[in-house]
């Protein structure tokens, strides 16, 4: 049973298609890349799948379930969490508390006027757990708006993760990153891929992540799949090269 | 550290409310200025609430703290003249108007929200303004006054003695804040915070935003009530001006004067307002272009309000 079905989606903004009835089958614990030029309708597609607006057509099942209509909000509990291309964060809040309210979200305890003592220890248990995985114990008390880039970025994977989701979205991970940070989130990826079996769904520019992480391939040009494969048969793939590796190489 | 200096802060305020009647002749004011810096005070935090906390901006908050005022004179002079169940009374009419306003416009933000609760705050005021016969129209609601309370063991004279009527208001606004205190450390008070910050992402994260929203509204609705019952029975009297958009404004004047991302900021805000109000007014009719130079004052130069002032000399 795969995990994500995607059945020819589509969206229109106006006259223009952004995605064009693409496809898509995500089995549990695989990690997916999805490329393409810009504009490609790369996050048009994320948008769809995460409930930011409903397609014009098509159908979405999660586990067999179908979330076509679902809110973003009931998408999330279901176990689809996601990050934005342009970092999404609580900027005048601290890390710690960045990563406590999807923490608590995730134990159901979003509409609590009280934490019993229990309770309020095992959330920050688990928030410094988290903080642990990706390096931020040091920078917990400090705002995420002051904190690098790098380690913003980080802060919403880690919050997206807080949610213990099924299946992670990840929008561009290491736009706009240097080369270490860029290493340090591709360790922090490939760790939650291996070592916890998370599957992970995610639109990269930079191909050395792409070929050092994904199982499989999705190359998507002008709103329609060009070709889906594993990376060697994507590298090997010529329409692929003649769209988009060989314009970029 | 931080965390000392904030019990430090809680502790003077407590102390410095728990005194006033004690030393506020000293300074040039009288006890019933103290009722009513407390009332303006608690409007201002539960509009907080919603402002300062959750990032929504109601323009239409005096609906509510006329519902609560009308409320407890009308059943006091219609019904049974009883205080405590007068306020009960106002509070529920607000908090019920709330639940159903809310409703209709939590999917609203930013301006379109605002102009909409002053729309729906307008109607209560033009029926209070019309409706003679029952209201008072224009000339507002008296003919009414505070009732003691009977406590069973003794009476609590809040008619003839003014400290007992601080001391009541004191109660009711202690019991008020200290919720809403409890709510904005919670979990759910966090995702408040979350829709402040970053409305977009606490949706992601699994945050129904419209139903939190709408939580929130009515909570700080269902305080401004309070406030407003507390306020006519200061006053013995209910006035159609404290159902006006301009009285919403004041509200929010008094947030931003104080300081809305504090807790205590608008209580700063609402006292300052009140003694402006109280001692220019006796001066010049122009008292408000004093209030609103102070304001543009204080937004152009301390954009975090009165207490902000304080913040950044203890970060620097």
């Amino acid at each position: 049973m795969s995990l994500l079905q995607v059945e020819r989606i589509a969206r229109h903004f106006g006259s223009l298609l952004a995605v064009n009835g693409v496809s898509l089958n995500v089995e549990p614990g695989e990690l997916r890349a999805v490329i393409g030029p810009n504009g490609a309708g790369k996050t048009t597609f994320f948008n769809l799948i995460s409930g930011f607006f409903p397609p014009t057509s098509g159908r979405i099942l999660f586990e067999d379930q179908d979330i076509t209509a679902l809110t973003p909000h009931n998408r999330v509990s279901l176990g689809i969490a996601r990050t934005f291309q342009v970092t999404e964060i609580f900027p005048d809040l601290t890390v710690r508390e960045n990563l406590r309210i999807p923490v608590e979200v995730a134990t159901g305890h979003r509409l609590r006027p009280r934490l019993s003592r229990d309770a309020d220890k095992e959330v920050r248990a688990r928030v410094s757990e988290l903080m642990e995985m990706s390096g931020l114990t040091e920078k917990a008390d400090r705002l995420v708006g002051e904190l690098s880039h790098g380690d913003q970025r980080t802060t919403e994977i880690m919050m997206s993760l807080a949610l213990r989701p099924r299946l992670l979205l990840l929008d561009e991970p290491t736009a706009g990153m240097g080369d270490q940070e860029t290493y340090n989130i591709t360790k922090l990826i490939r760790g939650l891929h291996k070592d916890q079996k998370l599957t992970i769904v995610l639109i990269e520019h930079d191909m050395r992540v792409v070929f050092h992480l994904a199982d499989r391939i999705m190359v998507l040009a002008e709103g329609a799949m060009l070709a889906e494969g594993t990376p060697k048969e994507i590298a090997a793939n010529e329409r692929v090269q003649a769209a988009y590796l060989g314009k970029t190489a | 550290m931080n965390w000392n200096r904030k019990r430090a802060g809680d502790v003077i305020v407590w102390v410095l409310l728990l005194t006033m009647p004690y030393w506020l002749q000293w300074i040039g004011g009288y006890t019933s200025l103290g009722s009513r810096v407390l009332v303006m005070g608690l409007a201002a935090m539960s509009l907080n609430f919603l402002l300062g906390f959750t990032g929504v901006l109601s323009f239409g908050h005096a609906a509510y703290f006329g519902l609560g005022a009308y409320g407890v004179g009308m059943t006091i002079k219609y019904l049974i003249p009883s205080t405590p169940l007068g306020i009960l009374v106002g509070v529920v009419a607000g908090t019920l108007a709330a639940c159903i306003i809310g409703a209709l416009i939590v999917k609203l933000r930013g301006v379109y929200f605002a102009m909409v609760t002053i729309a729906f705050g307008q109607v209560f005021y033009f029926i209070a303004f019309r409706w003679n016969s029952v209201t008072g129209g224009d000339d507002g609601l008296s003919g009414w006054r505070r009732m003691p309370i009977n406590l069973g063991f003794r009476t609590l004279d809040i008619l003839g003695n003014d400290k007992a009527l601080y001391y009541m208001v004191l109660l009711c606004f202690a019991v008020a804040v200290a919720v809403m205190a409890a709510l904005l450390r919670s979990p759910f008070g966090r995702t408040l915070l979350a829709i402040r910050e970053n409305e977009r992402r606490a949706r992601f994260l699994g945050i129904p935003v419209e139903r939190h929203i709408w939580v929130s509204f009515v909570i700080s609705c269902m305080f401004a009530s309070l406030a407003g019952t507390l306020y006519a029975l200061v006053n013995n009297f209910a006035d159609p001006h404290d159902l006006h958009w301009t009285q919403s404004g004041d509200f929010v004047i008094m947030a931003v004067l104080g300081g809305m991302r504090s807790f205590w900021g608008p209580l700063i805000g609402a006292a300052v307002f009140v003694v402006f109000q109280d001692y220019i007014s006796t001066r010049t009719e122009n008292w408000q272009s004093f209030i609103g130079l102070f304001f543009v004052l204080v937004v152009l130069f301390f954009p975090r309000g009165v207490l902000g002032i304080f913040r950044r000399k203890a970060t620097l």
